[in-house]
């Protein structure tokens, strides 16, 4: 049993041990390095992928250690989690010290006051009685004082103060753990839904997951261990993008309609950049815009279509964005019409009749489009509704067009381009732990500044009474001091100390001395 | 050109007063060096044995439980008297003169970049830089008023400043301009500035564990017969006691360290309303991680048998360089959310 237990009593011993901490939290910073210095998965996929393509064998090497998502790895987790348990063995015995600590009396005065690092005497004509009431008056609130009686009616005081000191100390790493257990919490049953949301009505979504373009569930979440909350946004009504003259963004607004469950009435809003859309447990964000071209297509059976798709930006500082318009015709008779395109909210001739777009903000946007005939290939699979899959269909043509432009293409196929209305990505993030986490690190700030401010002192006095006789002498105090951390400004401290003590006493007689050892 | 939005005159007058404070505080430096070299302050330090008792230092703006009543009497004073009036000791003190001076100068450049962009002024590294720089000159002349003794050192602390300054104003240099969308929040005022001090009073921590590895060195290599001392460890000579400078070095870490917790959790507040989640391991987010975690090694390592001392000072050194990293490399080469590095 014991030769079970003994080498598992030093592991824990070990793992608990402050060096051990000190080396996992050195871990925790160089582990977290390669995180900021590799693209990741969870913030970047598109990039991790081409950057693993682009570094053969040494990039499927680092992604089999976990180097794309350094957070989300096995040996993260694994050091936070010996961290984790390595503070929990350190703090439960000092919360119980601590504890002890909190209800024990100060500890008698040692033999000699001049020994400690800190000491003082002087003489009062007080009686001991009389001075020790007038000391502990002197000393105040802040400290913990006990009197003792020693013999020959000498009467000592110890004095203690700064136990908030530890107190903090222990609040902020309670409080640090905490913290941890209700990220992960967090994690579990929280979502993240996007939705793109074009300017006009019935084009709103409610807070279901079929509902959403993208849904990133936690664990639980994704189990369908919570019900996402039942509102609804209803429409974008008015999106408004502003720049200034030098063509820097300088306001982004959504204005919504939004029903706080399916049965409630209607409310507008507005959600801008730094002021999302709070709602009961969830909160709607305003991401990202873009824009949708409308267009009129004219089938080859002479129907007409009206469209309008949002386009996707390619360029984030440009928007220059790209889309595709799909129009079923009669079943099996080949007869859809693909448009895939791009639009050019300020469009610049780059030459050789391509167009780029020169600004984000819209000035005669130009569509260009690529026109297709045939089938549209809806085989039941899903479908990027951004691109065409034009293996079954037939390019009959391509334009540049402005708004109100047509061109005219064979097969009686005519596009026109009507104009374009904007979009808005919105984001409804479901993260139930978020305001407690908010408190347990304000209990960690305020841990903090109790641990890193207080300080921990002892103080001690004994008094001795006069004696009459041939060896006469007045009432005698002698102070001792003591720093049990940050012994910094101890000695200034101890000496405004000493003069409080002193001024304390009736003061007849002369000051013997008040000099440090 | 000017830009819409901004008052281009007054953009122009906040650039030429940072020229000014730059230059202010060069020769503020020159000065502090004089003193450092030829004063007597520097070989009263040299002639003090370094196990004499710390003289009491307080770190800036630290809590007001450890306000002394009045700085050590005793060996300073008295030496403090005798230099007094000496050509090093007047140099020393037209050094403050200007280094306050400069504060002032440096201090209206911020101020009226503010009214010429009518928001606060640290959205981009150019001004960051300038705010962070201020803040450590500041955090330096809080510590005189509390360590008048450690004046000559000035030098030390002024020319971490000025470089970074120089390279604001040149390579990290950004015209004035309005606020792009995300940073329309009050949070920036809030999270930056709290960031810049905090990053600002730990610039000067950094300093003073320089000079306390330097000191140390020379204490130790001066104690063996027969040693030589090199240039840099030469310096140590003139320097305060090893003691004290680790206790100052603490105990701005100690006044930072809340600060910067702070800031992150404020950063974190901000990220919620502005990118829907408080914390998503964006390059600054992590590095902020890093460093914090850095600072917090430091704090335990200082209590850690084995640690105190050197070591301690070491992790103090690398919480700095992290610190650099995440305001350089992260800004310049590491793209992110955080990407307001005003530099094309």
């Amino acid at each position: 049993m014991n030769a079970v237990l003994q080498p598992a009593r030093m592991v824990w011993r070990r793992l608990t041990s402050m060096r051990t901490a000190l080396i996992l939290l050195f871990l925790l910073a160089v582990a977290a390095v390669p995180g900021s210095l590799l693209p990741q998965r969870p913030l970047n996929p598109d990039k991790t992928n081409s950057y693993i393509a682009s570094h053969g064998g040494w990039g499927r090497f680092l992604d089999s250690i976990g180097m794309f998502d350094v957070f989300g790895s096995v040996w993260f987790a694994a050091i936070y989690l010996l961290l984790f348990v390595s503070l929990v063995g350190c703090l439960v015995p000092r919360i119980r010290l601590h504890a002890r600590a909190m209800v024990r009396k100060p500890l008698p005065a040692p033999r000699n006051l001049d020994r400690l690092p800190e000491s003082g005497s002087f003489e009062t004509a007080d009686a001991p009685s009389a001075y020790a009431t007038a000391a502990r008056r002197a000393l105040g609130r802040r400290w913990r004082v006990v009197q003792r009686d020693e013999p020959s009616g000498v009467l000592t005081l110890s004095a203690e103060k700064g136990y908030s000191r530890e107190t903090g100390n222990l609040i902020f790493h309670v409080a640090l753990l905490a913290s941890l257990v209700l990220i992960a919490v967090g994690r579990l049953y929280s979502y993240q839904g996007s939705r793109i949301v074009v300017e006009g009505a019935g084009n709103g979504f409610c807070n279901t997951v079929s509902q959403y373009d993208s849904w990133r569930p936690g664990r639980l979440a994704a189990q369908g261990k919570i019900t996402p909350a039942p509102f609804c946004i209803d429409a974008l009504t008015k999106f408004t993008a502003n720049y200034t003259a030098s063509g820097e963004a300088s306001k982004f607004e959504a204005d919504v309609v939004y029903r706080r469950t399916v049965d409630s009435a209607p409310e507008h809003a507005r959600i801008t950049v730094n002021h999302p859309l709070r709602l009961e447990g969830d909160r709607v964000y305003l991401i990202s815009h873009g824009f949708a071209p409308r267009v009129t297509v004219r089938m080859p059976d002479g129907s007409v279509r009206h469209d309008t798709v949002a386009f996707v930006p390619q360029d984030a500082t440009t928007l220059l964005s790209e889309g595709a318009f799909k129009e079923q015709g009669a079943p099996g008779k080949k007869q859809d019409v693909g448009v895939s395109g791009f639009f050019a909210p300020t469009p610049r001739d780059a030459g050789g009749g391509v167009i780029t777009s020169a600004s984000p903000q819209v000035s005669n946007p130009v569509l260009g489009i690529f026109v297709y005939v045939g089938d549209l290939n809806y085989n039941g699979l899903p479908q990027s509704v951004y691109s065409l899959d034009t293996s079954k269909m037939k390019k009959i043509g391509a334009a540049n067009l402005s708004i109100g432009q047509t061109t005219k293409l064979p097969n009686g196929v005519s596009v026109t381009f009507d104009g374009w209305v904007p979009w808005a990505s919105m984001q409804v993030s479901h993260d139930p732990s978020q305001g407690y986490l908010l408190v347990a690190a304000v209990a960690m700030v305020v841990g903090l500044l109790g641990s890193l401010g207080v300080r921990r002192r002892r103080l001690w006095l004994r008094i001795t009474p006069s004696s009459d006789g041939p060896d006469a002498s007045p009432t005698v105090v002698a102070v001792g001091g003591l720093a049990r951390s940050d012994s910094g400004n101890f000695t200034t401290e101890f000496t405004s100390l000493l003069t409080r003590l002193r001024d304390a006493a009736r003061p007849e007689h002369e000051l013997i001395g008040a000099g440090r050892e | 050109m000017t830009v819409a939005g901004i008052n281009g005159s007054m953009a122009h007058l906040s650039d030429s007063l940072f020229t000014t404070a730059i230059a202010i505080y060069s020769v503020g430096m020159v000065g502090f060096v004089a003193e450092y070299s030829f004063g007597k302050r520097g070989r009263i330090a040299a002639t003090v044995p370094a196990a004499e008792p710390a003289r009491e230092l307080v770190g800036a703006g630290g809590p007001p439980v450890d306000v002394p009543a009045a700085l050590p009497p005793a060996s300073t004073s008295a030496s403090a008297s005798s230099d007094r009036g000496s050509v090093a000791d007047r140099i020393g003190r037209w050094s403050f003169v200007l280094t306050v001076l400069g504060v002032l100068v440096h201090t209206a450049s911020i101020a009226v970049r503010a009214l010429a962009v009518d928001a606060v002024p640290w959205s981009n590294m150019y001004e960051f830089a300038s705010v962070a720089g201020l803040v450590g000159v500041i955090a330096f002349v809080a510590l005189l008023w509390k360590a008048p003794q450690i004046r000559h050192l000035g030098g030390f602390i002024l020319l971490p400043v000025i470089l970074i300054m120089f390279l604001a104003g040149t390579v990290l240099y950004s015209k004035a301009q309005p606020l792009v969308p995300a940073l329309q929040s009050y949070w920036l005022a809030i999270h930056v500035t709290l960031v810049s001090i905090a990053e600002g009073a730990l610039m000067t921590s950094a300093v003073l564990t320089v000079l306390f590895l330097l000191r140390q060195r020379y204490d130790r290599l001066s104690g063996r017969p027969g040693a030589k001392l090199g240039g840099l460890t030469a310096l140590g000579a003139r320097l305060p006691p090893a003691a004290t400078l680790d206790k100052v070095a603490y105990r701005v870490v100690a006044f930072s360290f809340p600060l910067y917790t702070v800031a992150i959790i404020c950063g974190a507040i901000w990220a919620e309303a502005a990118w829907g989640r408080y914390w998503g391991w964006d390059p600054k987010e992590t590095w902020a991680f890093i460093v914090w975690v850095v600072y917090a090694c430091y704090l335990h390592a200082r209590a850690t048998a084995g640690w105190k001392g050197r070591a301690a000072a070491w992790v103090n050194l690398l919480g700095f360089g992290a610190i650099t990293f995440n305001f350089l490399i992260v800004n310049i080469v590491v793209a992110g959310l955080h990407s307001y590095a005003g530099l094309n």
